[in-house]
């Protein structure tokens, strides 16, 4: 029961990564319609700066900041520069820039980093120390990532809920039309959504970093799948749904990694262990071939 | 327009009325220049909007995932105080929004949608409205209803009104000068009560 219950941990601080990611493919999706495919490679190029400003002797959180910011900063650039030229094309369209863009950010950091194998100084974010509670072992950082990936998410949907911006970034996202009425500048919205896609993405790569290192060109590529199906389970248009589907699919694939040993001493006869990828697909067919709104999505009737 | 008027402009589909109000809010790329005030008005909605002109398009363009007061805040958007001095001016004139302020926009009733379009116009102080189409849909006596409340608008808030109008008999009732566009054209124009009595207006529009 302890080992579950440790193993549920862990799953759910990967969870919270996946969630991170998961909520910058929906922001984009409902400001843009469009899914991002480069919010992996974006993520993973946060980090990278973030490596370099503490490579520089910035001190660890004030680079977190500083790469937050600059990540934000960033992404609205993009949509400003190269999404918006494209935003009334064709929905193809847009998925090709955005795989062009996953292309450029790898082999950008490919060039400027050389591709090599990084490293973050110990015990950042926070330390790997762990503790007992009632025989089930955690992990500070494990604690420390979910509890700052649930305070983003609550600070998230505050501004959204309650402030001016908040509300007109929900309104040009869903009714440009309108919103432009009202006095909305729906294009520098949108650029708006973006550069907090991209936020919310650097963090989920520097969390990447920290639970998973080394930090590599390739590291978010799996990632960004797991958040790819935690969007699609959660539904792709719904920001709670993300998270909880993030946490959920974090959870349940840690389980198939912990008793993949099990399963194969059963009889099973392959490594479920390395299935997690496989999995994370299977999870989203399932998803969409039984409930393709998602957990929370609204099914949406159109006439045709 | 003068200050403080109600205009209607009538006309059968495709004469092009929704396109008048669109060119005023710049919604629709236009040429030549609309004034108000002596200025020239912008070519982006957005920007109209900040000039206190506010737009009801066709269809109301209700945020209708969004609840009542979030609506009514949007329509405050240009303004980023006084809020809610005007949400008590404006539950004044719609005293169920108040109760129902938490209600899903979407789930209104057509009039009710068409009163928070007006509501949420209001909320931007604005001095001209350019309402579209408002009876689309709606029962007589809910029409009745939304046109005496733009007639209070403008007497009590001296808002001036521009209206694009099917229903003539309505139009020409609450507004002091109407306008009759056929194919993109002006092809009669003058008071309300004169065009009521106009023979090709009562057979073409009014139907008797």
């Amino acid at each position: 029961m302890s080992e579950l219950l440790q193993q549920v941990v862990i799953g759910l601080a990967s969870g919270a990564i996946y969630a991170l990611l998961a909520l910058a493919l929906v922001l984009i999706h409902r400001a843009t319609g469009v899914i991002n495919f480069a919010q992996g490679e974006m993520a993973m190029f946060s980090t990278y700066i973030a490596w370099q400003l503490v490579q520089w002797g910035v001190p660890y959180w004030l680079a977190f900041a500083a790469t937050i910011a600059l990540s934000f900063g960033g992404g609205m650039a993009l949509q400003r520069v190269v999404i918006r030229p494209v935003e009334n094309a064709p929905v193809l369209t847009v998925v090709i820039v955005t795989l062009g863009l996953l292309l450029i950010f790898n082999g950008l950091a490919t060039w400027l980093w050389s591709g090599e194998v990084r490293t973050f100084p110990p015990n950042r974010p926070f330390p790997t120390r762990t503790f007992e509670i009632g025989g089930v072992v955690i992990n500070v950082q494990d604690i420390g990532i979910v509890l700052v990936t649930l305070a983003l998410v609550a600070a998230l949907w505050a501004f959204f809920r309650f402030t001016r911006a908040g509300l007109a970034l929900r309104a040009a996202a869903l009714y440009p039309e309108s919103s432009r009425l009202v006095g909305i500048r729906v294009g520098w919205m949108l650029g708006v959504g973006w550069g907090l896609a991209a936020a919310l993405g650097a963090v989920s790569g520097m969390f990447t970093a920290a639970a998973f290192p080394p930090l590599e060109p390739t590291m978010m590529q799996a990632v960004l799948i797991y958040a790819f199906a935690a969007a699609v389970l959660g539904g792709i248009d719904s920001p709670a749904g993300a998270v909880v589907g993030g946490l959920t699919l974090g959870v349940f694939l840690n389980l198939v990694g912990t008793y993949a040993d099990d399963l194969q001493n059963l009889g099973f006869p392959v490594n479920l262990e390395g299935l997690r990828l496989p999995v994370a697909f299977v999870f989203i067919l399932a998803v969409l071939l039984a409930r393709p709104q998602g957990l929370f999505g609204r099914a949406e009737a159109r006439r045709v | 327009m003068g200050d403080g008027e109600v205009v209607a402009v009538l006309g059968p589909n495709g004469a092009g009325k929704t396109t008048t109000l669109r060119a005023v809010s710049g919604t629709v790329t236009r040429r030549g220049e609309v004034t108000f005030d002596g200025k020239r008005l912008p070519r982006s909605p957005e920007r109209t909007a900040r000039l206190a002109i506010a737009h009801v398009p066709e269809g109301r363009g209700t945020f209708s995932e969004m609840t009542v007061l979030e609506n009514l805040r949007l329509g405050a958007y240009t303004r980023r105080n006084g809020m809610g001095e005007d949400l008590e001016r404006v539950y004044g004139f719609f005293p169920w929004m108040r109760k129902r302020a938490d209600q899903q926009a979407g789930t209104l009733s057509g009039g009710e949608q068409q009163m928070l379009a007006l509501a949420r116009a209001l909320m931007g102080r604005p001095r001209l409205l350019l309402l579209d189409e408002p009876s689309l849909g709606l029962a007589p006596i809910v029409v009745r209803e939304i046109f005496e409340i733009v007639r209070r608008l403008n007497q009590e808030e001296k808002l001036s009104v521009l209206v694009v109008e099917q229903n003539a008999t309505v139009a020409l009732e609450s507004s002091s000068r109407a306008y009759v566009l056929e194919a993109g054209k002006v092809v009669l124009e003058g008071p309300s009560a004169e065009l009521a009595r106009n023979e090709d207006v009562r057979r073409a529009y009014l139907g008797y």
